[in-house]
């Protein structure tokens, strides 16, 4: 049941709330990967915001794509909220797979600044 | 309202990659509608830049900003203090906001970071379709309220053509015919006897032909 410690966590009422911007200002603020861990496809308790979910995770990976950035850094896992094993298994796979791509490109090398216009 | 998309990112990049001050400016007008001019755009655009040029070791500044209205002169003076801090501006309104700020603020370097597509409808959302082209002489009276300039590939004004085949029109069969559709409206309403009394000749000087168009309303103005 143990799953990586260095996942942190962000609770959401369902996964139809996580909007694009919030997995690009994961990356952008120097996380090095991000997955969404929705309900099974069709157990949506609010009918279909882990299929909105979905639709966001594979635009963001295709922006990333698009400046230069592994998309595999962005993943979209459905479970049930009674799959205790299963949330520390993928939790496992997506810590391996962005060892395996390396820390956050923007975060090693980016000294990028933000302000309000 | 006026449609648009967003341009490839990697046209923008090029356009903006020798700046080291960005604004991005959306408007939340039509093209926060159609979800590809406004705050949420903004935002996304502008954290897509920074990690862009952030992985290139670029040093840039991205400022953020979405205006009421691209298309009128007090929502883009909101800028007039501030833009002076950028190099460039990346504009995400339509056409003519893009044009409006380069006008207004005419040092400044202003491109375009969406492609304007078209006057339309929400279908659902994420869905928009054309219904409209501006002609400048609206003849929806006669035609059911089915526009044969916008919904016709061929902008015949008697229609339908041989192209059109089991309610579509030959461009593509997911593309309803026009007159069809006009022609299945008319039929509800039991007006097709005006399929009798052809449209005649269309003065397309209202349209772009005639050039550039402008519009006076004397009782508005001050």
């Amino acid at each position: 049941m143990t799953y990586p410690s260095n996942i942190r966590i962000v609770k959401v009422p369902c996964t139809g709330r996580v909007a694009i911007i919030h997995l690009m200002k994961t990356l952008e603020k120097g996380a090095d990967g991000v997955f969404v861990a929705g309900c099974m496809e069709g157990d949506c308790h609010f009918q279909e915001g882990n299929l909105r979910a979905k639709k966001r995770v594979a635009y963001v990976r295709q922006l990333l794509e698009s400046i230069g950035m592994e998309p595999d850094r962005v993943a979209m896992y459905n479970l049930s909220s009674g799959e205790g094993p299963r949330f520390a298994e993928i939790s496992r796979e997506m810590t391996d797979k962005i060892r395996q791509l390396g820390p956050n490109p923007v975060r090693v090398k980016g000294e990028t600044k933000e302000r309000a216009a | 309202m006026i449609m648009a998309k967003p341009k490839p990112i990697e046209e923008i990049i090029n356009e903006i990659k020798n700046f080291d001050n960005i604004l991005v400016a959306g408007c939340n007008g039509c093209v926060a509608v159609c979800e590809a001019g406004g705050l949420k755009e903004v935002e996304i655009l502008a954290s897509a830049l920074r990690m862009y040029f952030g992985n290139q070791q670029k040093k840039i500044e991205i400022g953020e900003v979405s205006l009421t209205r691209q298309c009128d002169k007090e929502y883009l003076a909101e800028l007039k203090d501030r833009i002076g801090a950028y190099d460039a501006v990346v504009s995400i309104a339509c056409g003519a906001g893009v044009q409006f700020m380069a006008e207004m603020y005419n040092k400044m370097r202003v491109f375009p970071g969406v492609n304007t597509c078209f006057i339309g409808v929400t279908d659902e959302k994420g869905v928009w379709s054309e219904r409209c082209q501006a002609c400048g002489a609206c003849i929806l009276a006669s035609t059911g309220g089915i526009c044969p300039v916008a919904r016709c590939s061929k902008r015949i004004l008697n229609g339908p053509c041989g192209g059109s085949s089991n309610g579509k029109c030959e461009i593509d069969k997911e593309v309803p015919c026009g007159w069809q559709l006009i022609y299945d409206r008319l039929k509800e309403l039991g007006e097709l006897w005006r399929f009798e009394e052809p449209t005649t000749t269309k003065d397309w000087l209202t349209s772009r032909d005639g050039g550039p168009r402008k519009l006076f309303k004397e009782a508005s103005q001050i």
